[in-house]
């Protein structure tokens, strides 16, 4: 689904932050991305997620070399690519409900077409409470369920969530990877970035270590 | 279903239809409607376009009040008519009237009789002054067809042959200083004007590029969630075309509330000596239709202008986000 073959990153005139980095990401595949602070995890998730371009090296996306995408494809491929943000990016001015249904609005679709769907989304991460409350009121985990469900909406193939648990207490840690997990089983390749290792140890799940500005994959 | 549905199934049920109702509230505008750079933006707008609106309004007045003095001197000539020995003033008064009732161009020629012409000389000679008792000049008024005025050289060679004592003044050197004088004016008014309307320009759309800094995040969410340009560009160009559009109108309607608040003012004062001074400079202070439209063209392309601005803000927003390349190249 996603193959990036001796990619290589650098900002400006600096050094490589990431370096001959190789792999594939199958569908329907689990793995988390770790590696320590400032490795390079968000910035592995943002070429992933076609927010960058990477300075030497190949990234196939859904069968389309990264170089060739237009800026007028990027919308169509972001739309099968769901990203859940360390900082939520939530807009404050919408409700839950509405910052949920916002990819589907931005489509031009009625919103008498998904209407159902996101109220069920909205109960399925435990949110039909609280969907027509503004962020600013919600806490750190609702928020960061409400930005999981944004990214789920349109059915992604591929999840990509940078710390999804990194403002959460262990217990909704631990919910919040049990809805990760279903998901997949529902079939969406998921990727994790995360440096907490005991949210890593409760799945058996491929590890993608980044370290030195190098990947080391462990099956 | 998961541990976190769970908790929330209890309520499940009781929630779902009065969520399902709220939900067919209206929804949240994508750019939200108001904020203090949004309020501050369409103070700026308003102050500005009313400045424009009230400069623009000045320059149309001068330049109508310009053009109505240059034709109310264009429509009279004189002929005056110098009184010397021997000479039958009557019959020299007569002969000029001929000569230039006979021009294509002149629409009448009156003679000032003795009564009128003592009338004239009344504030310096007092009353029942005998006028054939002192060697005054007498006039022949012209009056002239402004569209096409007639020939003076030839009419002033043709009363030099048939009456020497008559002098032809078709007051050209007035004519010729005060529509100078009143083309300066204008070309002051509209160099003002343009300032005026540049100074509007670069206050709009920095007040607007200010308040679309605070929709930065906007913008990016709403391209990472799939949101294609053009779609982004118009929720902000309406946006924004709405805000500029509501502050240029309450300018501009400030602006006409002034020319209209002025001109009843000058209406209601006529024959009072404020009035008449400032009527015998600005005419009745009515910017007329000229103006106006001139006000609904300020508004209309300020709006525009705001729209435009945060259109291409947007689109220089996206196309560095889409650049994408952490080299810069």
């Amino acid at each position: 689904m996603i193959r990036f073959e001796n990619v290589g990153l650098r900002y400006g005139m600096g050094p490589e932050i990431l370096r001959d980095i190789s792999f594939h990401i199958p569908q329907r595949s689990f793995q988390f991305l770790s590696g320590p602070s400032g490795a390079g995890k968000t910035t592995l998730l943002r070429l992933l997620f076609l927010s960058l371009k990477p300075t030497r090296g190949l990234i196939n996306v859904f069968g389309k070399d990264r170089s060739r995408i237009t800026r007028h494809e990027l919308p169509m491929l972001r739309r099968r690519i769901g990203v859940v943000f360390q900082d939520f990016r939530l807009l404050d001015h919408m409700t839950t409900y509405e910052n949920v249904a916002l990819p589907l609005r931005v489509r031009g679709r009625e919103e008498a077409s998904y209407r159902t769907d996101v109220i069920e989304l909205l109960k399925w991460v435990g949110l039909g409470e609280r969907m027509h409350v503004l962020p600013p009121v919600l806490s750190g985990g609702e928020k960061q369920r409400a930005a999981i469900a944004r990214a789920l909406i349109e059915q992604p193939e591929i999840l990509l969530a940078d710390e999804p648990t990194g403002n959460v207490d262990p217990p909704l840690a631990r919910r919040l990877l049990r809805l990760f997990i279903e998901l997949n089983r529902l079939g969406t390749a998921v990727v994790i970035a995360t440096h907490d290792l005991g949210l890593m140890e409760q799945v058996d799940a491929r590890r993608m270590i980044l370290s030195g500005g190098r990947l080391d994959i462990y099956d | 279903m998961t541990e976190l549905a769970e908790q929330h199934d209890g309520q499940g049920a009781d929630e779902a239809k009065p969520a399902s109702e709220r939900a067919q509230r209206k929804m949240a505008p994508i750019v939200p409607s108001q904020n203090i750079a949004g309020r501050a933006l369409i103070s700026v707008i308003a102050i500005m376009t009313f400045l424009s609106c009230l400069t623009l309004g000045a320059v149309t007045l001068v330049r109508d009040t310009a053009s109505m003095w240059e034709n109310q001197i264009a429509r009279e000539a004189t002929i005056q008519i110098k009184p010397s020995e021997g000479l039958d003033m009557e019959a020299a008064l007569a002969a000029a009237q001929r000569i230039a009732s006979e021009f294509a161009g002149v629409r009448a020629a009156r003679i000032v009789d003795r009564a009128a012409t003592a009338r004239l000389l009344e504030p310096w000679l007092g009353a029942g002054l005998n006028i054939d008792e002192l060697p005054v000049p007498r006039l022949v008024i012209v009056t002239i067809d402004e569209d096409s005025p007639p020939d003076f050289a030839s009419m002033r060679a043709m009363l030099a042959a048939e009456v020497p004592s008559a002098m032809l003044d078709d007051h050209r050197t007035w004519v010729d200083r005060l529509v100078a004088m009143a083309r300066t004016t204008v070309t002051l008014g509209v160099a003002v004007l343009v300032l005026m309307l540049s100074a509007t320009v670069l206050s709009v759309v920095f007040a607007t590029r200010g308040a679309m800094a605070g929709n930065g995040h906007i913008i990016e969410v709403l391209h990472f969630v799939g949101a294609e340009a053009r779609f982004i560009a118009t929720e902000f160009r309406h946006h924004f075309l709405l805000t500029g559009m509501k502050g240029a109108a309450v300018g501009g309607l400030a602006a006409v509330v002034v020319f209209i608040v002025f001109s009843w003012w000058s209406s209601m004062n006529l024959a009072t000596p404020e009035a008449d001074q400032a009527t015998a400079l600005f005419g009745n202070f009515a910017i007329g239709v000229t103006g106006y439209a001139g006000v609904a063209l300020v508004v209309a392309v300020v709006g525009a202008l705001t729209a435009a601005t945060s259109h291409f803000t947007v689109v220089t927003y996206l196309s560095d986000i889409d650049v994408g390349r952490p080299d810069g190249g």
